[in-house]
């Protein structure tokens, strides 16, 4: 007589609920698509970490006959490595550190309904989604008006700023900030200044952090500013580094002693795969962290005004 | 009349005294949608000059005779102009569809599971590939496409049969480049139909249960199509860039191989290569003016459609 005791909103959920034998269907078939979707970057990893006889008899394989971790030695042999790790983490903390202060304050203003600028600014900064010069007015900007081939800023200030991101600011400011928190400091003699810097600045801290990190990962993982930008060999990101990669995997080791010997039998793939991973194990080991302060900025940008 | 202009100017004074602090402090991402929006919308316009550099580029610029339609035509007489278009095309019409499709199916079934915690992992898990650049999803094509020791011909190798030749083979990218693309967006899209469903009011549900509706009419009555005003924003956005593609996917993924053009040259790469190998930027402007007004004009057409169907749900 179980059945009596359950409440009518228990047994109404049995209607709500698929039935037992389709959710176990569906947990199979999820289980397989998301085994799908991270498995070809595990065969990477085992790739770098497979010695690169087993490769050349063998093959690519997820079960190598034999590992090694010669493509590591002879990437951290090499200083260039690290040079591009410096290069990638420099341009992330500078790019990072600008656009957060850009956006800030340009979203901070867009959230002052007193403001009388507000409208014009809000179009302003959504024209460029809707009409945008593309790559090759972006290209004749950086290259012929700034004049910045080569220069670390080359990398950095073109991705400063996005309309997403700003509407993401925009929608925090106005949903946790009060407008009578900002009158009141108004009438105790507030400037306009310290208002932002003493009131706003703190209180958006979970915002600016959402906006922090979207900026980290556009600059970690952009490849193509440097592409467009950067010709000589000196500023080379590890993105950038993995493209030159392509083409000569002797890019990375020139300089060093172990590079001239061994460029004969250098085992070029398995380097390779090990430059990838050591480029994209910080976000992979930062994703469990970010992941929910990500899709929370997601969310609040697709989210219709 | 000149009493009312000094009004209006000293109005105008008075609203910027007014708002100077305020304007100070949006002034430096005024700028920089100045410098890095809207000066590449008129450094574009250079698709109307028979380019020719001379010192720098604003005097060459104007010392550069204005060329008319010359950079469009040519675009269009070389025959590159239908290739471009056919395949920016085909496979946008083809993303669009996929990338509002699956994800749509993946995230109503993650939302129906009963252990919230696995689907709380599988969310997670299908979002990774978003994370990684089109660089990284490059060589991870590469360990399965490697014509020498790929895991897919290692495969074909093992059944006896002879290795193929990816880079090389224009038929197979097509279907290999949707894959690419889908398996690296499906979390997006996921995530925000996930979000939105979350978000629906539960009490059409409890309705619809009180009169015994099934899970399945639920879905189709109640869920799809309080899911609307979401898949037409997305569907705006993805009619707007129907002209652009992604540049790495096209480029980096096919390892800019020359075989393959007939099937990974987009608009975007044809800029870029345009722009590298023929160093002409009067005709890649050509192409990227006609990528951004087309791309603008069927974004305003998608809205006042939908304006006139739904106001509420239209864009602008």
């Amino acid at each position: 007589m179980k059945d009596e005791k359950k409440t009518l909103g228990e047994s109404l959920n049995r209607f709500g609920r698929v039935t037992p034998k389709s959710n176990r269907i569906l947990t199979i078939l999820l289980g397989i698509l998301s085994f799908l979707s991270v498995v070809p970057f595990i065969l990477v990893a085992i790739i770098s970490f497979s010695s690169s006889m087993s490769i050349k008899k063998y093959g690519y394989s997820f079960f190598p006959k034999q590992w090694s971790l010669e493509a590591y030695q002879t990437v951290f042999a090499d200083g260039q490595i690290f040079k591009s790790f410096g290069y990638s983490l420099v341009i992330t903390v500078i790019g990072t550190i600008i656009g957060v202060f850009l956006m800030s304050t340009y979203a901070y203003t867009l959230s002052r309904k007193t403001y009388a600028y507000r409208g014009f600014l809000n179009k302003f900064s959504v024209m460029p989604m809707l009409f945008s010069g593309g790559m090759i007015g972006s290209y004749i900007v950086v290259i012929n008006i700034l004049q910045l081939r080569n220069s670390i800023w080359s990398l950095i200030l073109p991705l400063c700023m996005s309309t997403f991101s700003i509407m993401v600011l925009r929608t925090f400011y106005q949903m946790s900030v009060p407008d009578a928190l900002i009158e009141s400091a108004y009438i105790d003699g507030a400037s306009e200044w310290q208002i932002y810097f003493k009131i706003i600045l703190p209180l958006s801290l979970p915002g600016l952090a959402t906006i922090a990190l979207f900026l980290t990962l556009g600059y970690w993982n952009d490849w193509l500013s440097a592409l467009l930008y950067i010709d000589d060999n000196k500023i080379v990101p590890l993105q950038y580094l993995l493209i030159k990669m392509q083409n000569n995997v002797e890019f990375l080791s020139t300089n060093t002693s172990v590079g001239v010997a061994q460029t004969g039998n250098l085992p070029t793939e398995t380097i390779r795969m090990a430059v990838v991973v050591v480029s994209t194990l910080p976000v992979l080991i930062a994703y469990p962290f970010f992941q929910k302060y990500f899709i929370g900025g997601l969310t609040v940008g697709a989210v219709k005004e | 009349m000149v009493n009312q202009k000094n009004k209006k100017k000293t109005n105008f004074r008075e609203t910027f005294k007014k708002n100077r602090p305020l304007f100070i402090l949006s002034l430096p991402g005024i700028i920089w949608f100045a410098i890095f929006s809207y000066l590449p919308m008129f450094a574009i316009l250079v698709a109307f000059k028979h380019f020719k550099l001379n010192g720098n580029f604003i005097h060459s610029f104007i010392t550069s005779d204005w060329a008319g339609f010359d950079n469009f035509k040519f675009l269009f007489s070389s025959g590159d102009a239908a290739l471009i278009i056919r395949n920016t095309l085909l496979y946008n019409i083809v993303f669009i569809i996929l990338n509002i499709v699956i994800p749509l199916i993946v995230a109503l079934a993650i939302n129906e599971i009963f252990n919230k915690q696995l689907s709380k992992l599988y969310q997670s898990v299908l979002f990774i590939p978003y994370f990684l650049s089109m660089v990284v999803v490059s060589y991870v094509v590469f360990a399965f496409l490697d014509p020498t020791s790929g895991f897919f011909n290692a495969v074909l190798s093992m059944f006896g049969h002879k290795p193929i030749q990816f880079y090389m083979e224009p038929k197979y990218w097509p279907f290999i480049l949707t894959t690419v693309q889908v398996w690296k967006n499906i979390g997006y899209n996921m995530i925000i139909f996930l979000a939105a469903i979350c978000g629906l009011d539960k009490s059409y549900y409890e309705a619809a249960m009180l009169d015994g509706a099934s899970k399945w009419q639920q879905t189709k009555s109640i869920t799809l199509p309080m899911l609307t005003p979401v898949l037409v924003m997305l569907l705006i956005m993805a009619v707007g860039g129907i002209f652009r593609t992604d540049f790495g996917l096209f480029y980096q993924v096919p390892k800019n191989s020359g075989a393959l053009i007939s099937v990974t040259q987009t608009i975007d790469t044809y800029i870029y290569r345009g722009l590298t190998s023929m160093g002409d930027i009067g005709l890649s402007s050509a192409g990227g003016l006609l990528q951004s007004v087309v791309g603008f004009v069927l974004v305003v057409i998608t809205n006042g459609i939908v304006k006139k169907y739904d106001r509420s749900q239209s864009l602008f």
